[in-house]
C-alpha cells in the first residue's frame, strides 16, 4: 500500500473505529485514536507504535472483510510500524534495507561472519580455527582482545547512535511541540513495557493461535530477559576481566557463564517460540511485511543464542576457535541490522507508551 | 434438545443447559463468521444490583429498573415476566463471569449507563465468541448454516425441528426445543405487510440472517403471538450505512444540534423535544413517516464535532446552497427553512445538550423547544438520514417457565423461547439500553434449565 493510501485507510478505518468504540478496552490505542482524529502521519505512526499487535480488536470486530467496512486494525497499524521502521531508519541510505530483511539480515550476518573468519585467518593464523585451546584467555589467542574490543565497541556505538537519532526524531515528529518526557511518563511507560500490559487484550490475551492466548506475551518475555542476562552476563565478564583480572573463558558456575547460559536458553526458547506461534496464528491481522520483519529478527536472534550455547558447548574441543568466530560474526549481524529491522520496535514503541501517558494525564 | 438461534439468548440456554446435563445440538441460521445474530452488535447489559460489582457502579434497584422499563412501555408490560427478568438480572454478571465474560469500563461516551449496564470487553462479537467457546468446551454441538424451516409437533409436543443445511435437509427428533432465532426485521417483505413500500427503504442495522423463520414456524405450530406486529425500534442512522449489518457506527445523534428536513427541504418534527436516549429512539419512525423515508441532519460549523461520531462525514458547503446541492435537496427550499427557523431562534443561554436547556424557538410550526440556535456559522454540513431498524417487538406468549403458550389457551409441554422472539411480552415498545440482552440472557438460562430437566427426563 503506497504511503498516502495507507494514511487515508487508516483514517478510515479508525473513523469506524472512533464511532464503535467496542475495542477501547483491549489497549491504548483506540482512546489515542480519540485524541487525535483525524489524524496527520505522525499521529498514526505514534497510535501504530502504542499498538502491540495483540490482534484482539481484530477478533472482537464484527466489521472486518468480509463485511464491507473491512476494518483490520492490526494489520494496517503493522504496515503503518513498518513504515515508521522505514522513515526513521539512520541512515537513511540503508533505510531501504527495512523492505528486504531477510535478504538484508542473511547477507549482513554472512558478510560477518566471513569477516571475521578472515580477520582471524589474517590476524591469528588459521590454525586457531581448528586446535583446542584452553584455560585463561583461550578466547583471546582466537580474537585478541584489542581487536574484539575494539570492533564491539564500534559496532555497539554504531548501533545506539542510529537507533538513538531515529528514536529522537520518532520523538520529536509525534511530540507536537510537547515536553513530554518526564519522570511520571516515563515510569509509568518502563512499568507497562517491562509488563507488556497491552499484550494482555485487556486482561483475556492476545488472539492468535487462540482468542485468548498467554504464549506470545510469555515467549516475549522470555526473549527480553534472556537479552537482559545476557547484557549482564558481558557486564559481568567485563568486571571479572578488568578488575578481578580473571581472563575468559569462564567455569561454568561463574556468573557470567550462568548468566549467559540462561540468556541464551531463554532468548532460544523464547524465539523458538515465537516462531511456532506466529506460523500457527490467523495472518489476517497482520501484513507481509511486518511477517518477514518478525521471521527476520526471530532467526537472527535464534542463531545469536545457538551458536552462543555451541561455543559454551564445546568450548574445550578443537571446534571453539570456529564457533566463537562465528557466534561473534552473528552477534556482529545482529547489531548491523538492528536499526534496519524489528529490533528497533521497542524503541518506537517505549516512546509512544510515553506519550500516551503524557495524554492521558496523571489522573490515568 | 435443540437451541434454534446462535446468539446471546440461544448461547445462554445452550451452556445452562449443558451445565444441566442434557446433550444440546445448537442450530445457527449464520455461517460461522456471522454467528451471533444482533448480539454481535451489542456492548452492554442491564442489570439491577444493590450494591457495586464487577460489573456496574452505585446500585440500581430492582424497583427502580422496573419504573424505567414501565416509562418506556408506558406502563404496556406483563408484569411477571418482567418483574423475574429484573430479580434473576441482578444474578448476571456473575453467572456471565462464569461462562468467560469480561467487564470493562463504560466506552467513552457511555458514563450515563455505567450505573444501569454492565459492559462487556470488547463488545457483542466477542461475547458471542466467549459463549460460543464455553459451549463447545462444554460439549454443545453446534451447527452453522442450519435454517429452521418447521416445527413437527403432535398436539402440544413438538417431536422435530426441521431444518436445512449445508448436506440438505434434516428431521431432528428433540425432547425439547428452545427457540431463540431473534426477530424478523431482516425480511424485507414481512416488514412490507406492515409498513408498506417504506420497508423496502429501511436500513436494516443488524444480521442479514433475522428473517423470522422460526417465529413463523412456531406460528403454523400454534404458537400464540405476543407484542406489536408493527412495533420497530427504530433508530436515524446515515443513509448510505449498508442495507444490512451497518451496526452501530451509522447511527447519527447530530438532529439536536440543528434542525431535520425532510426531502422537500421542510422542517417537520420537535427537534428539541426531549433528551437521550428518547430523542435517539424516535427519530427512525419519523423518517419513516417522511416521503421517500428519507430526512437530512443540518447543522453548522459551531456544533460540528460536538456529538458522537459516526463512520461517514457529513457532507459540507460553505454554503448551504452549495450543502443542499451535494444533499441533493432543493437550495431555496434550504434556505428558506433555514432563515424562518433563525428567525425563530430565542436564545436564553448556553446551549447545554444534557438538560433541557429551554433555548427554543418563538412562533414556529414545528417548534423547536430546546437547543435551538441559529444556523449561521460556515461552513454548513448534513447527514442523510434513513430509518435504520435495530429489532422488531412481535413474538410470541410465553409463561415465567420461558415455556410457549399456544393460541388455544394451553402451552406446549417441551417448547421454549427466549430473547429477541419473547421480549416483546416484557419491552412492548420504546428502549431500554441493554435490557433486551437482559431478557435474552434471563430466559435463556430459564429456558435452557427447563428444557434440559425434560430431555433428561
Amino acid at each position: 500500500m503506497r504511503e498516502l493510501d495507507l494514511g487515508a485507510e487508516l483514517e478510515r478505518q479508525l473513523g469506524v473505529c472512533n464511532a464503535c468504540r467496542y475495542c477501547e478496552g483491549f489497549c491504548a490505542t483506540f482512546g489515542a485514536a480519540q485524541l487525535r482524529a483525524p489524524g496527520g502521519p505522525a499521529d498514526y505512526a505514534y497510535l501504530a507504535n502504542l499498538c502491540h499487535d495483540c490482534r484482539m480488536c481484530f477478533d472482537a470486530c464484527m466489521f472486518t472483510a468480509p463485511h464491507e467496512y473491512a476494518i483490520n486494525i492490526p494489520a494496517a497499524m503493522a504496515s503503518e510500524r513498518a513504515r515508521t521502521y522505514e522513515r526513521y531508519a539512520v541512515p537513511e541510505m540503508f533505510a531501504r534495507a527495512v523492505r528486504t530483511p531477510r535478504f538484508g539480515t542473511i547477507v549482513t550476518v554472512a558478510v560477518c561472519v566471513a569477516a571475521v573468519f578472515l580477520a582471524v585467518a589474517l590476524i591469528s593464523g588459521p590454525d586457531v580455527l581448528r586446535m583446542a585451546l584452553l584455560g585463561p584467555g583461550a578466547f583471546y589467542r582466537v580474537v585478541p582482545y584489542a581487536v574484539m574490543v575494539t570492533a564491539a565497541s564500534a559496532l555497539v556505538l554504531y548501533g545506539v547512535v542510529c537507533v538513538a537519532m531515529g528514536a529522537h526524531r520518532f520523538a520529536r515528529d509525534i511530540g507536537r511541540g510537547e515536553h513530554f518526557v518526564t519522570l511520571r511518563t516515563v515510569g509509568v511507560a518502563l512499568h507497562q513495557a517491562l509488563a507488556l500490559t497491552y499484550l494482555k487484550g485487556g486482561g483475556a490475551g492476545c488472539y492468535d493461535v487462540t482468542r485468548r492466548s498467554s504464549r506470545r506475551r510469555t515467549f516475549h518475555a522470555l526473549v527480553f530477559w534472556g537479552v537482559i542476562a545476557d547484557l549482564a552476563s558481558t557486564t559481568s565478564a567485563a568486571i571479572e576481566q578488568d578488575f578481578l583480572h580473571l581472563l575468559p573463558p569462564y567455569p561454568l558456575w561463574s556468573v557470567p557463564v550462568l548468566l549467559g547460559t540462561l540468556g541464551g536458553i531463554a532468548i532460544a526458547v523464547g524465539a523458538a517460540g515465537l516462531i511456532a506461534v506466529k506460523r500457527a496464528s490467523d495472518e489476517r491481522p497482520t501484513n507481509g511485511r511486518m511477517i518477514a520483519l518478525d521471521y527476520a529478527f526471530l532467526v537472527l536472534l535464534e542463531a545469536v543464542a545457538l551458536t552462543g550455547l555451541a561455543l559454551l558447548a564445546f568450548r574445550s574441543t578443537a571446534a571453539m576457535g570456529s564457533l566463537l568466530a562465528l557466534h561473534l560474526g552473528v552477534v556482529g549481524g545482529a547489531f548491523v541490522t538492528a536499526p534496519y529491522g524489528k529490533f528497533v520496535h521497542f524503541v518506537y514503541r517505549s516512546i509512544a507508551l510515553v506519550m500516551n501517558a503524557h495524554e492521558q494525564g496523571p489522573g490515568a | 434438545m435443540v437451541v434454534c438461534g446462535g446468539g446471546n439468548a440461544g448461547l445462554c440456554a445452550a451452556i445452562a443447559a449443558r451445565r444441566t446435563g442434557a446433550t444440546v445440538v445448537l442450530l445457527e441460521r449464520a455461517p460461522a463468521y456471522m454467528r451471533g445474530g444482533n448480539t454481535r452488535h451489542t456492548r452492554d447489559i442491564r442489570l439491577a444490583h444493590a450494591e457495586p460489582n464487577a460489573a456496574a457502579t452505585g446500585t440500581y434497584a430492582e424497583d427502580e429498573l422496573y419504573a424505567d422499563l414501565l416509562r418506556v412501555t408506558e406502563g404496556e408490560t406483563d408484569e411477571p415476566l418482567a418483574r423475574l427478568t429484573i430479580r434473576e438480572s441482578a444474578t448476571l454478571a456473575g453467572w456471565m463471569a462464569e461462562q468467560g465474560v469480561r467487564w470493562q469500563k463504560p466506552l467513552t461516551g457511555t458514563l450515563h449507563l455505567s450505573r444501569t449496564n454492565g459492559f462487556f470487553l470488547g463488545g457483542g462479537k466477542h461475547l458471542v465468541d466467549t459463549y460460543y467457546d464455553t459451549a463447545l468446551r462444554l460439549g454443545v454441538r453446534v451447527v452453522y448454516d442450519a435454517t429452521v424451516r418447521a416445527l413437527e409437533h403432535e398436539s402440544s409436543r413438538v417431536t422435530h425441528v426441521v431444518c436445512v443445511g449445508s448436506t440438505g435437509e434434516h428431521r431432528l427428533a428433540c425432547a425439547a426445543v428452545v427457540i431463540a432465532a431473534g426477530g424478523f426485521e431482516a425480511d424485507v417483505a414481512w416488514l412490507r405487510e406492515y409498513w408498506g413500500d417504506a420497508a423496502s427503504r429501511f436500513t436494516i442495522r443488524g444480521t442479514p440472517y433475522n428473517t423470522g423463520l422460526a417465529l413463523k414456524a412456531l406460528y403454523e405450530a400454534g404458537a400464540r403471538p405476543a407484542g406489536d406486529p408493527r412495533g420497530l425500534h427504530c433508530v436515524a442512522v446515515d443513509a448510505r450505512a449498508p442495507r444490512f449489518d451497518g451496526g452501530i457506527v451509522t447511527r447519527i445523534d447530530a438532529i439536536p444540534f440543528g434542525i431535520a428536513v425532510n426531502a422537500a427541504g421542510e422542517r417537520f418534527y420537535d427537534e428539541g423535544e426531549d433528551l437521550w436516549p428518547k430523542r435517539y429512539a424516535i427519530w427512525g419512525k419519523l423518517i419513516a413517516e417522511q416521503a421517500g423515508q428519507i430526512a437530512y441532519a443540518i447543522f453548522d460549523a459551531k456544533t460540528a464535532g460536538k456529538f458522537i461520531p459516526s463512520a461517514f462525514r457529513p457532507e459540507r458547503g460553505d454554503t448551504l446552497a452549495e450543502l443542499a446541492a451535494r444533499l441533493g435537496l432543493d437550495g431555496t427550499a434550504l434556505a428558506r427553512t433555514v432563515s424562518a427557523f433563525n428567525d425563530a431562534v430565542r436564545t436564553r443561554g448556553a446551549v447545554e445538550l444534557g438538560a433541557l436547556d429551554g433555548n427554543a424557538t418563538d412562533g414556529l410550526v414545528p417548534p423547536k423547544s430546546n437547543w435551538a440556535q441559529r444556523i449561521d456559522t460556515p461552513p454548513y454540513f448534513g447527514y442523510a438520514l434513513r430509518p435504520g431498524v435495530t429489532f422488531t417487538y412481535l413474538g410470541v406468549a410465553v409463561d415465567c417457565d420461558a415455556r410457549i403458550l399456544r393460541s388455544g389457551g394451553d402451552r406446549f409441554d417441551n417448547a421454549f423461547a427466549a430473547g429477541e422472539c419473547m421480549a416483546g411480552n416484557i419491552l412492548s415498545r420504546g428502549y431500554l439500553a441493554g435490557f433486551g440482552l437482559t431478557i435474552g440472557s434471563v430466559f435463556g438460562r430459564i429456558a435452557g434449565v427447563q428444557a434440559a430437566q425434560l430431555a433428561r427426563a
